[in-house]
C-alpha cells in the first residue's frame, strides 16, 4: 500500500524564487488497484512520484510504501518498488540480459533466483529474441520492454509509473497498459501518471487530478463524473482545474 | 555495481583510447619518436659544414691561414652585413681577429678574439665551436712557447689539477636522470587515465538519463559513489601501469638503438631498480585515488559532460604545475613540501627511482596523500546526497 500524507516539496530557484512543485498531497492506494495521477504537464506529478520512489526527499509531510517510511527507510522502500519513468533509461553499451541481470543483483538477488526470473521475464514480455542485444541497438518498444523487465525483476508489490507511454507508438503503449493491468490482477499496488485521459479512463481504479502541486479532487472515475456532473473525462478534468 | 562499471567502461571506445591506448602509444612515440627526431635533427646538424665569415686578420697570416686550414669551415667573404646574414641564418658564426694580432701574440701581449654567434641556435654554436677550439689551443701554445722562453716550468700554467670522479652507481646516476621526468609523465597519465570514465558516469550518465535508473536500486547511495570511485581509480591505475611498461619498453628500446649500440661512447644505463618502481607505484595509489575521487566529485556536480570538461581543464593545469616540481633542478623534499598534494608525490617519487628511500617522508606523503583522498570521497558521497547537484538543471 501506498499512503502519501500531507506532501510537499519546496524547490529554490535563484530567478523565479520558492517553487511549490508539490503542496500538501494525501492519497491512499490500495494493493490489487492502480491509482492514476492525472495532471497537465508540470502539475507535480512526477516530483510526488519521485518522492515516493526516495529519488528526492519531501521538504515536509512524508508517505509510507508497504509500511516503510520515505524518509526514515529508503532503502527498503526502493526494495519494494519498482520505478518506471521517462527519465529512467537503459544503459546502451548492455545487453537487454545484463542491464536486468544488474539490477536483479543490486536487489540482491541470488543467482538461481535471477536466472529463474530472467527466464520467466523474458518469455512474458517476449523479450527471448533480443535478449544478447546492446540496448542502444533496440527500438523505442523493444527498449521499454527491457525497463519493465528491470523493475520487475526483483518482483516488487508496488509499482510506479511516471508517463509510462509517453512517446511510445500505439502497439508498444498498448503492451505497457495490458502490463500495467496484469500488475493489478497480480495485487500488486500501482500507481500510475498521466496526462493522457483516455489511458486514466481505461486503467485507473481511483484517480487524483492533481494541479499546481495540489490535488484537486480524488475517487472513482464514477465519484468524479458525479462530482462535476459531465461525463467525458476532459470535461471532468477541465472542470475541475479551472474550479480553481 | 563495479563490475557492471567496468563491464560498461570496457565497451566504450573511448574509455578504452584513454585507458589503454593513450599510455601504450604516448610513451614509445614521445621517448622513441621524439628521441630519434632530435638525435636525427643534431646529428644532420653536426653533419653540415657551416659557413663562418672571418672579419679582419689581413695583416695576420700565419693566423689567418692556420684558421683556414680547418677543414669542419666553410669560410665565406668578409662583410659589414655579417649581423643580419648571422641572423638571417645565412652565416653561422663570424669571427674577428684584432688588427696586429699576429705581432702582438709574438710580442707577448693580449689580444680579444670576438666570435658572433646567433644565440640558442644550435648549428651556429657548431660554426662558432671549431673557431672557439682553435683559438683556446692558440691561447695553450702561445703561452707554453711563452713560458719556455722564459725558462719557466710548464706546472706553473696549472698549479691545481682537478679531477672529478662519480661515487655513484650508474643505476642510481641513471635513476637520478630519469627519475625527474618520469614522476612527471606518471602524475600526467593517472590523471589522464581517470578523466574521461570519471566524467562519463557521472555527468554522463545524467545525460544519458541512467542516474535516475540506478538511483531506484535499493543501494544506499554511499555505495554506488563507492564502486564509480572504484572503477575510475581502475582505470587510473591501469593508465599508470601500462605507461610504466611501455616507459619500460621505450628505455629498453632506446639502449639497443641508441648511439653506444652502434659502437660509440658507451651510453649511461638508462634502467631503473623493479623494486624502485613498485614503491612508486605503490605511492601513487592514493594520488589515483585523489584524482579519481576528485574528478567524480566534479563529474557530479555537473550538467553535461561539457561542464564537466570545462571544470577539468583548470584542475589538470593545476596539476601540471606542481607535478613539474620533480622536473626543476635543486627542489628537494621536505617536512612543508611533503604535505601538499601532487608536488610531494613527485618530489618522493623522483627520490624513490633514484634509489634513496626517506622512509619518514614517505610514510609522511602516503599518510598525507591517503587523508586528501579520503576528504575527496567524502565530498563526492556528500554531492551525490544533494538533491540539488543532482538535478541540478
Amino acid at each position: 500500500m501506498i499512503e502519501a500524507r500531507q506532501l510537499t516539496k519546496v524547490f529554490r530557484d535563484r530567478k523565479r524564487g520558492e517553487i511549490r512543485a508539490v503542496d500538501g498531497v494525501s492519497f491512499r492506494c490500495q494493493p490489487g488497484q492502480v491509482f492514476g495521477l492525472l495532471g497537465v504537464n508540470g502539475a507535480g506529478k512526477t516530483t510526488c512520484l519521485r518522492i515516493i520512489g526516495t529519488i528526492l526527499q519531501p521538504s515536509s509531510g512524508t508517505a509510507s510504501v508497504g509500511g516503510f517510511d520515505v524518509v526514515e527507510q529508503p532503502e527498503k522502500v526502493r526494495a519494494n518498488i519498482g520505478f518506471l519513468s521517462i527519465s529512467t533509461a537503459l544503459y546502451g553499451r548492455l545487453t537487454a540480459q545484463e542491464t536486468v541481470e544488474y539490477f536483479g543483483r543490486l536487489h540482491g538477488l541470488t543467482e538461481s533466483i535471477l536466472r529463474e526470473r530472467l527466464d520467466s521475464i523474458f518469455t512474458t514480455l517476449d523479450m527471448n529474441e533480443f535478449r544478447h542485444r546492446r540496448c542502444d541497438q533496440l527500438s523505442s518498444g523493444m527498449k521499454q520492454k527491457v525497463s519493465i523487465a528491470r523493475t520487475l525483476v526483483h518482483d516488487p508489490p508496488v509499482m510506479i509509473f511516471d508517463e509510462p507511454t509517453h512517446g511510445l507508438d500505439v502497439l508498444t503503449a498498448r503492451t505497457v497498459v495490458g502490463f500495467i493491468r496484469d500488475c493489478r490482477e497480480r495485487g500488486k499496488t500501482v500507481i500510475f501518471s498521466t496526462h493522457v485521459m483516455r489511458e486514466a479512463e481505461k486503467l485507473c481504479d481511483a484517480i487524483a487530478i492533481i494541479h499546481n502541486g495540489r490535488i484537486m479532487a480524488e475517487g472513482t472515475l464514477a465519484a468524479l463524473r458525479e462530482q462535476t456532473g459531465v461525463q467525458d473525462l476532459d470535461d471532468v478534468f477541465v472542470k475541475l482545474v479551472e474550479g480553481t | 555495481m563495479y563490475r557492471k562499471e567496468l563491464l560498461d567502461s570496457l565497451r566504450d571506445r573511448r574509455t578504452i583510447i584513454s585507458m589503454i591506448v593513450v599510455p601504450m602509444l604516448a610513451m614509445p612515440v614521445l621517448m622513441l619518436g621524439m628521441g630519434s627526431l632530435a638525435i636525427r635533427l643534431v646529428t644532420r646538424a653536426q653533419q653540415e659544414i657551416p659557413r663562418v665569415m672571418v672579419l679582419g686578420g689581413e695583416d695576420s697570416p700565419k693566423t689567418l691561414s692556420a684558421l683556414r686550414a680547418l677543414k669542419t669551415i666553410e669560410f665565406v667573404p668578409a662583410s659589414r652585413d655579417y649581423t643580419n646574414l648571422i641572423s638571417e641564418k645565412r652565416v653561422r658564426a663570424a669571427v674577428e681577429i684584432p688588427g696586429g694580432f699576429d705581432a702582438a701574440l709574438h710580442n707577448g701581449e693580449k689580444r680579444t678574439v670576438q666570435i658572433y654567434v646567433y644565440e640558442g641556435e644550435i648549428k651556429s654554436s657548431f660554426g662558432a665551436q671549431p673557431v672557439e677550439q682553435f683559438f683556446r689551443q692558440l691561447s695553450d701554445t702561445t703561452l707554453s712557447e711563452r713560458l719556455a722562453a722564459h725558462n719557466f716550468p710548464q706546472r706553473l700554467l696549472k698549479p691545481i689539477e682537478i679531477r672529478k670522479t662519480n661515487v655513484v652507481p650508474p643505476r642510481k646516476v641513471s635513476g637520478n636522470l630519469i627519475g625527474s621526468i618520469i614522476p612527471y609523465l606518471l602524475i600526467l597519465m593517472c590523471m589522464t587515465g581517470a578523466i574521461y570514465p570519471a566524467v562519463d558516469l557521472t555527468a554522463g550518465e545524467k545525460e544519458r538519463g541512467t542516474m535516475e535508473t540506478l538511483l531506484c536500486s535499493p543501494v544506499a547511495r554511499t555505495h554506488l559513489v563507492y564502486g564509480k570511485c572504484l572503477m575510475v581509480l581502475t582505470a587510473a591505475l591501469v593508465t599508470t601501469l601500462l605507461s610504466l611498461s611501455s616507459m619500460g619498453a621505450s628505455f629498453a628500446l632506446i639502449k639497443h638503438l641508441g648511439p653506444g649500440a652502434a659502437g660509440g661512447r658507451p651510453p649511461l644505463a638508462l634502467t631503473i631498480d623493479l623494486s624502485s618502481l613498485a614503491v612508486a607505484f605503490a605511492m601513487m595509489l592514493p594520488m589515483a585515488l585523489f584524482f579519481s575521487a576528485t574528478m567524480l566529485a566534479i563529474g557530479l556536480f555537473s550538467r553535461t559532460t561539457k561542464e564537466a570538461h570545462s571544470y577539468l581543464q583548470p584542475l589538470l593545469i593545476a596539476t601540471i604545475m606542481p607535478a613539474v616540481a620533480s622536473l626543476l633542478p635543486g627542489v628537494e623534499l621536505n617536512s612543508r613540501l611533503a604535505l601538499i598534494p601532487v608536488v610531494n608525490i613527485s618530489l618522493v617519487t623522483k627520490e624513490i627511482l633514484s634509489g634513496t628511500y626517506h622512509w619518514n617522508y614517505i610514510a609522511l606523503i602516503f599518510g598525507s596523500t591517503c587523508v586528501y583522498a579520503g576528504v575527496a570521497l567524502a565530498a563526492a558521497v556528500a554531492l551525490f546526497k544533494r538533491e540539488s547537484v543532482l538535478f541540478r538543471t
